[in-house]
């Protein structure tokens, strides 16, 4: 083995770019569990999203186009579960995972002729003299647009949640719906907007798989990193910031073990497959202890019943 | 204007009336979504729930529902006892695989011995294999607080990859020409779950399947523990309060869900599916969690929902050779069927008013 | 004079019960207007009316004699409606500033609003820290945000449902200047209560309000309590009684209790020391919030405490499950009716094996004995009136006085040697209530401990030889209850909270 082919500069550029598609999904979904609703259909939101935006790349030609397409997929999927969730007011637990069986069904069936496809190619960003700049160049200054928004994203979530007075509310019906409904706030509008939010973003999230990092379609692309996003939520207690960290974190666990199968280590390839899985729960763990953070209404159906 | 309006208390009638409702409104749709696939909706339906059991070849067909309803069931069950309890398995999938794993490994080691006892000693090793799967979320939700839900999902992946581990390494057949997947077990008598009687489909898994309902049923009705499993998942403040110990009943729950869908796993090895390989799952983990909801966690709604379920498979694999169906589509339509129950479910607890209320 | 709000004819409907029946009513401004009635009376509907939280099937509301129907609570706020809910309508993780912009129309940005928060509260003597979190603060000074959050709205008409159950009762003075002052000031204050002693003390009118109609109107200081009460039950109810109670051995001892809180903004224990002997009833009053909750956990097993702290007869029983210690005689009746102490969405029945199979007898080698339990519901059903079609129904279904009386009579009638019960009587109808408290004093009289803790004064006054209080998670020394001044009572209490605040 030789692991002296391990650029630590392009590593750490590339980890930038595994982290992004775990990145754009767990910011969507903080905003979703902040305002009190758990949607495990990450995962489903994802995958169709990474078939949306892959199909719609091909057809146009624009994989701009596609991420709109892959948003407007995840967010139209997410009303599936808002519906549900809101209007029935089913099990939000149960409501989620239909929500990704149903998706892992709906992309396989959508993405049928276009398995094999090239999708067309999306170029990182050209930032001029920027990108010249030794070991801070590559790292800061060579990526696509969609990694630069998905860092836009985690800053004006922060902003949105800390400073402004929809942010307030938002975190007011996730703290405590009934209170907030007393005050004559609409829980299940804003919790719908949420939720939309969140697939929109899953689903970016997913496209950004399938045309930035394979980039091709396969059925199951996502291959659980929907259910990281879940998790990720967890270990960043709720918090922008530290799902930003957090996603680096696994994105450099990730690339980290991609270049170690290409690095060709003595670890049989399927070991180094399980780390990113294996070190999810060994965060999940160490990081369960403190809930307090969590939103006080997390996963309580509401009913206005006066 | 409509209204919820909640009732005092739950709609028997509804309860039993929602599934068959969504059955129907999955129908409607599901034709739909045949027909926008360009296919004749009628006659997709009349393939996948007719065909298979008054068709033709219905001989053939009518077996396989109990082959691969019984791993459904089994499953399910277990899933529903938690799932009662508001302790959420979702990585039987994952426990199914390593019950496999390690109930072939046994039959595996013995190879070429036969005796009466490997047969025996493999079902326990299956149901081990997948209690102990399903006890690295429940210790770690007890000792720590985390997530049952994240954790078992995420040891789905781990096991698929643990699968594939051992079709290329530990498990691979040594006269198998370097081809990945272990020796047939149906090749080897001993280790072989053989049909019970001939022509019916029935083999171990199915009675094991029989047992576990009846187990379920008695349990949940009749027995305390199985009261405290209803009462946590109804108010779990209440069940502390009555003298439930939350610890016991996540580690029962999930490591009998795990133990069933061990077994399911073992019995698939090493019958139908006969040997360990990269491909040997095919969702019954997932799909268990459908008929569980689908069954409305009751023992004998599961059976008939895990048949239900089980029906939809081999009629969408007729329909896929023979209109040429996506396989994607029966997934799209089990899937389906889950959303319109969780939306009926709604009508069992509510009751929907159309207008104003008048005075009373 | 033009009433600032009147109400004509007000009717509204529920499924099987019409909560208000043709209600009128008038509220002069900067009057004191009291809306007396029982529990389930109608009152709590009757101002979610007026605050635009429900609407009215008939009838018509006037401001200032415009035509006032105001869709939502925002409506309603911005016509001058303030409202200070029983429960309050708070966000524990968020500051208190935060709180009370989520109750304005158009909030300032949040450092002029502080700045706001201080000059109201000290204009009104009500002390309160705009950044705190609402979670760590008193139930005393959580109404406190509610109130500031009205005032910066500068409210006609304020509404305040029930504001001194959570009060102690020198807390309870410091808000009866704050409303005396508003009112002086031209604010209307439609004040909810069935504490008439309150009413006198502050009410310019009455109107009082019986299953939902209205059954007369008097001028509080003017009537005699007895006379109001009489209107509010519509019959003379006898006061709980018993016989010259007689004290036996020593049964329970509770020394040096001390539990970490559950949650973030939990309570501990700290240090809790007291006896019991056998036909006492002791009262445990306080504020919610402040140790009772878990109290009763720890006394019922529910949680586990260190080893000798709890003793029954001698024996230490700390470290035994809620079933042990319910083999032993050590019953308990929880706050919360529905989701603590029953299961709404279980029969009866199925709430009777609950916490009664180990000691009727309902269950043998772990099989559950379903008729035996179906009997015992039905027993209980019976001895205490409690009405339902049958022990099939679900517990949800009950009327909150009726659920009550069930789960009190499982307890009694499981005769316990040491019955903990919290709040026995909250949100209960005057009739049930007694009903609640004789059972409680027969039950001393054949020789039981009782616990009760409740934050209902008068009720705690009228069964208990001894009593004590608990303030942020400490019981103060108990005293026999037998000539224990209301000054005495509020000072056990903990006095008025978080006014050392106001003397900086």
């Amino acid at each position: 083995m030789d692991i002296s082919v391990i650029n630590p500069i392009l590593l750490v550029a590339a980890l930038m770019g595994a982290a992004t598609p775990i990145l754009l999904a767990a910011t969507g979904e903080l905003v979703v569990e902040r305002a009190g609703v758990l949607n495990l259909g990450v995962e489903g939101m994802m995958i169709i999203g990474a078939i949306c935006g892959f199909a719609v790349a091909v057809e146009t030609g624009s994989p701009l186009t596609g991420f709109v397409a892959a948003a407007i997929g995840g967010a139209a999927l997410s009303l599936v579960f808002a519906f549900l969730t809101q209007v029935t007011l089913a099990n939000q637990v149960a409501s989620g995972l239909a929500l990704t069986l149903f998706g892992l069904g709906l992309s396989a069936l959508l993405g049928q002729s276009y398995v094999g496809v090239k999708p067309p190619k999306f170029d990182d960003l050209d930032l001029g003299a920027l990108g010249e700049i030794p070991v801070l160049g590559p790292i800061l200054f060579s990526h696509d647009i969609v990694l630069y928004f998905a860092l836009a994203l985690v800053a004006a979530v922060w902003l949105v949640l800390r400073f402004t007075r929809f942010g307030l509310l938002l975190r007011a019906v996730g703290e405590n719906h009934d209170a907030a409904h007393a005050l004559g706030y609409k829980v299940v509008r804003l919790r719908v907007l949420a939720i939309m939010f969140g697939g929109a973003c899953a689903g970016v999230g997913g496209a950004y798989i399938s045309l930035v990092r394979v980039p091709q379609w396969t059925e199951g692309m996502t291959a659980g990193v929907g259910w990281i996003a879940l998790a990720l939520v967890v270990f960043a207690s709720w918090k922008p910031w530290r799902v930003l960290l957090g996603a680096y974190l696994f994105g450099g666990i990730t690339q980290l073990q991609l270049n170690l199968q290409g690095a060709g280590v003595a670890i049989p390839v399927e070991y180094l497959a399980m780390s990113p899985y294996l070190i999810t729960i060994l965060v999940l763990v160490i990081l369960s202890a403190d809930k307090s953070a969590a939103p006080a209404s997390l996963g309580r159906s509401f009913h206005a019943s006066n | 204007m409509m209204r919820l309006e909640k009732r005092p208390q739950a709609s028997q009638g509804f309860a039993y009336a929602t599934p068959l409702l969504a059955v129907a409104a999955t129908f409607f749709f599901g034709g739909l979504l045949f027909a926008a696939l360009g296919k004749d909706p009628v006659e997709a339906i009349a393939t996948i729930f007719w065909q298979p059991l008054f068709g033709e070849f219905a001989f053939y067909y009518r077996p396989q529902l109990l082959v691969k309803g019984a791993p459904l069931v089994l499953i399910a069950v277990g899933l529903s006892l938690g799932f009662k309890a508001g302790i959420w398995n979702i990585g039987a999938e994952g426990q199914y695989i390593v019950g496999a794993i390690c109930g072939a490994a046994v039959g595996l080691a013995c190879y070429p011995a036969q005796s009466a006892l490997i047969f025996p000693a493999m079902v326990l090793a299956g149901a081990l294999g997948g209690w102990l799967w399903a006890m690295i979320p429940a210790v770690l939700k007890v000792r720590f607080g985390t997530n049952e839900i994240l954790v078992s999902l995420m040891l789905v992946y781990v096991a698929e990859q643990l699968l594939a581990s051992m079709s290329l390494g530990l498990l691979k057949n040594p006269e198998g020409y370097g081809f990945p997947g272990s020796r047939n077990l149906q090749q080897y008598p001993s280790a072989h779950n053989a049909e019970l009687i001939a022509g019916t489909g029935m083999h171990w898994g199915v009675v094991a399947a029989l047992i576990a309902v009846i187990f379920a049923y008695v349990l949940l009705a009749r027995h305390r523990l199985g009261f405290a499993i209803r009462v946590t998942g109804e108010a779990p403040r209440a069940a502390r309060f009555s003298g439930v110990r939350p610890v016991r009943l996540v580690l029962f729950c999930l490591g009998t869900s795990g133990a069933l869908a061990g077994l399911a796993g073992l019995f698939e090895v090493a019958g139908p599916a006969g040997q360990i390989s990269i491909d040997f799952n095919v969702g019954y983990g997932f799909t268990a969690i459908i008929v569980a909801f689908l069954g409305r966690l009751h023992p004998i709604g599961i059976v008939l929902a895990g048949l239900l379920m089980a029906l939809t498979y081999i009629g969408g694999d007729i329909a896929q050779s023979q209109m040429g169906l996506p396989a994607a589509a029966i997934q799209v339509f089990q899937g389906m069927l889950l959303f319109f129950l969780l939306a009926f479910d709604l009508l069992t607890h509510f009751r929907l008013r159309l207008g104003r209320t008048e005075a009373v | 004079m033009t009433p600032l709000l009147s109400l004509e004819g007000l009717t509204k409907a529920y499924p099987g019960v019409v909560a208000n029946d043709n209600v009128s009513l008038a509220i002069n401004p900067g009057e004191v207007h009291a809306l007396l009635g029982e529990n389930g009376a109608g009152k709590s509907t009757l101002v979610k009316m007026i605050y635009g939280l429900v609407k009215p099937d008939s009838g018509t509301m006037r401001m200032h004699g415009a035509p006032f129907a105001p869709p939502e609570p925002r409506a309603a706020r911005a016509a001058g409606v303030g409202m200070v809910f029983q429960h309050f309508s708070l966000f524990d993780a968020l500051s208190v500033a935060e709180n009370i912009a989520l109750g304005m129309e158009n909030a300032p940005k949040l450092r002029d609003l502080s700045r706001q928060i201080k000059a109201v509260s000290d204009t009104y003597g009500l002390p309160l820290a705009p950044d705190h979190l609402v979670g760590d603060l008193s139930a005393g000074e959580r109404q406190r945000v509610e109130i500031i959050r009205c005032l910066l709205q500068e409210p006609k008409l304020l509404i305040m449902d029930e504001p001194t159950s959570v009060l102690t009762p020198q807390e309870v003075e410091i808000l009866f200047k704050t409303l005396r002052k508003l009112s002086q000031e031209g604010t209307s204050i439609l004040y909810i209560s069935h504490k008439l002693e309150e009413i006198r003390a502050l009410c310019d009118s009455a109107t009082v309000l019986r299953l939902g109609q209205v059954v007369g109107t008097c001028i509080p200081r003017e009537t005699s309590a007895g006379d109001m009460a009489e209107m509010m039950v519509g019959k003379v109810l006898s006061v709980p009684s018993r016989a010259n109670p007689e004290f036996g051995a020593e049964l329970l001892s509770v020394t040096r209790l001390s539990l970490p809180p559950l949650s973030a903004f939990g309570m501990p224990l700290r240090d809790i020391s007291f006896t019991l002997r056998a036909g006492e009833i002791l009262g445990i009053g306080g504020v919610a919030g402040n140790g009772q909750d878990e109290l009763l956990s720890a006394l019922s097993g529910e949680r586990r405490t260190p080893p000798g702290a709890i003793a029954l007869e001698g024996a230490d029983i700390g470290a035994l499950e809620p079933n042990q210690r319910r083999a032993l005689g050590v019953l308990a009746a929880p706050e919360e009716r529905l989701g603590h102490a029953a299961v709404p969405n279980m029969s009866l029945t199925e709430n009777a094996m609950l916490t009664g199979a180990t000691r009727m007898g309902l269950e043998k080698n772990g099989f559950l004995n379903w008729g035996a339990a179906q009997d015992f519901a039905r027993e209980i059903i019976t001895a205490f009136d409690v009405r339902t079609p049958s022990a099939q129904n679900a517990a949800r279904a009950l009327s909150g006085g009726n659920l009550q009386k069930f789960v009190i009579g499982r307890e009694v009638l499981q005769d316990p040697k040491v019955l903990i019960v919290n709040q026995p009587t909250w949100g209960v109808d005057a009739s049930a209530a007694a009903a609640i408290r004789q059972a409680l004093l027969d039950l001393a009289t054949g020789g039981a401990a009782v616990i009760v803790i409740s934050q209902d004064l008068d009720e705690l006054m009228e069964i208990s030889d001894r009593f004590a209080a608990l303030n942020e998670g400490r019981l103060s020394e108990p005293r026999p209850a037998e000539g224990l001044s209301v000054e005495e009572i509020g000072m056990m209490m903990g006095g008025a909270h978080g006014m050392e605040v106001a003397h900086v």
